[in-house]
């Protein structure tokens, strides 16, 4: 009995902590565009967003209790096999914010689900149909889909407002993003927040805390609000940055089209059955507010490499899923969470070394190979002889 | 694999609300930046061109929350 609370205490603290990352790493998806416009400050949108997803927690409360439903056979979903997926799905996330690419949070959830149950029931456990239809199949529909929408009303909006000035079209498309990028965050958080929450009633359900047929209790759909809030408010200001300054040099009216065309695409594809993920639909608008300009540069290797992190995300998160799921079996859930705390300890200590805030997110993009470059000629040189090489030698040099 | 009537839905609608709002915003930004008459006044037709525009703008936000609260999405 007590090792079961232990466990059920674990899994709650745990899927809070996914929580958290869920939001952190999403922030972007809604205000990337309003930061680097300057249409925000970076402290105003992350705090407008954060606002927007406790909002949205308690605006929608049709929260299911299941997890990865249809993707993998629930018969094997145990609370082990929930805390093994928490776990590779925030490692995942912490990860990919490391490295600055956006990246599914719910994808990333459901590859580490996929992970636990090839460990504990084998490859029949995974319903593989069900995840290529609901999940490898949706990534690359995604963007290509919001980059559509977001060219065409990018290219719509760049010929109307031709003949108008610069300045009252920054003033005007700028509360345009503003209105649009919050309806993003909101949307955000009547979607994830309730993810979680119905990850920790499923814990409940599980553990004989409540009954099957029972609502969420109102703990938790507070925790689950704050949590999410509280990464939102974090920001994740590596991922804001590749969003907002790596992929195109956007223009409030590009920024604009971007949000209203995420906002669109994820509201629908919703309302009409066929979920996309927020992530995928924001990055892909972005890159078509790039497309729908004449001569506006996409740094197409940028995404690239987001695309390649989504293809991995399924492989990748299972790979964690798996392995801790394997050192829950050995070692117990104690274990689990003690080296959850010690590799989320690692990948924070590591991001110090070259920390993105909101300070600095902003800074003009520069291909980060060649600040290396730099560097390494610096150090080739003695700076004190160079001083004091006579002014023409040294111009001559130059 | 691919639920075609589904995500033929939200590619038509998504094309006109996510592609279309933005025009109409953008046609309500360039009727509000009109040259101004002798009297420093904008013509009645843009006045009301862009009211139109924001208010259709205004009205799918409303649709939206809507659809949001009442857990539709």
């Amino acid at each position: 009995m007590t090792e079961s609370v232990v466990l059920l205490g674990i899994v709650v603290a745990t899927a809070l902590a996914f929580d958290f990352t869920n939001g952190f790493h999403d922030t972007g998806n809604a205000m990337a565009t309003s930061i680097a416009t300057r249409a925000l400050s970076p402290k105003k949108a992350v705090l407008l967003s954060a606002a927007l997803n406790l909002a949205g927690a308690f605006l929608s409360l049709a929260v299911a209790a299941t997890i990865a439903k249809g993707i993998v056979d629930s018969s094997v979903v145990t609370l082990n096999v929930v805390l093994a997926g928490l776990v590779g799905g925030i490692v995942w996330n912490l990860l990919t914010w490391l490295l600055g690419l956006p990246s599914s949070s719910s994808h990333a959830l459901v590859g580490g689900v996929v992970g636990a149950v090839l460990i504990s029931a084998g490859a029949q456990g995974v319903l593989w149909s069900g995840l290529v239809a609901k999940v490898l199949l949706p990534a690359l529909i995604a963007p290509v889909l919001a980059i559509g929408v977001a060219a065409v009303g990018t290219s719509l909006v760049m010929r109307l407002t031709r003949n108008v000035s610069q300045d009252v079209n920054d003033k005007a498309f700028r509360w345009g993003q503003i209105g649009s990028a919050s309806l993003v965050s909101l949307a955000h958080g009547t979607n994830d927040a309730q993810k979680s929450m119905g990850i920790i009633l499923l814990a409940l359900i599980a553990a004989g805390a409540v009954p099957s047929d029972s609502s969420v209790p109102f703990w938790v759909i507070l925790s689950c609000a704050l949590a999410m809030a509280i990464g939102t408010y974090t920001g994740g200001w590596r991922v804001i940055r590749t969003l907002g300054k790596g992929l195109v040099e956007l223009e409030p009216r590009q920024g604009m089209a971007a949000e209203t065309s995420s906002a669109a695409v994820i509201l629908l594809s919703s309302h009409f059955g066929y979920s996309l993920s927020t992530t995928h639909v924001a990055t892909g608008s972005i890159l078509g507010s790039g497309v729908g300009v004449r001569g506006a540069a996409v740094r197409w290797g940028v995404a690239g490499r987001m695309f390649l992190a989504w293809m991995l995300t399924v492989p990748a998160a299972a790979g964690v899923g798996a392995l801790f799921y394997g050192i829950d079996i050995l070692a117990g859930p104690y274990v689990v969470f003690a080296l959850l705390l010690v590799v989320a300890g690692a990948i924070f200590y590591r991001s110090r070394t070259r920390p993105v805030n909101h300070r600095n997110v902003n800074d003009d993009w520069a291909p980060e190979t060649s600040d290396e470059i730099v560097a390494e000629s610096v150090m080739d040189h003695e700076p004190a002889l160079l001083a004091t090489a006579p002014a023409g030698a040294r111009e001559e040099s130059l | 694999m691919i639920n075609w009537a589904a995500l033929g839905q939200v590619v038509a609608v998504g094309l006109v609300v996510g592609a279309g709002l933005p025009a109409v915003f953008a046609f309500g930004v360039r009727s509000l930046a009109a040259p101004r008459d002798n009297f420093g006044k904008l013509p009645v037709r843009n006045l009301a061109l862009a009211g139109a525009s924001f208010a259709v703008v205004v009205a799918t936000i409303g649709l939206a929350l809507f659809a949001m609260v009442s857990g539709g999405h």
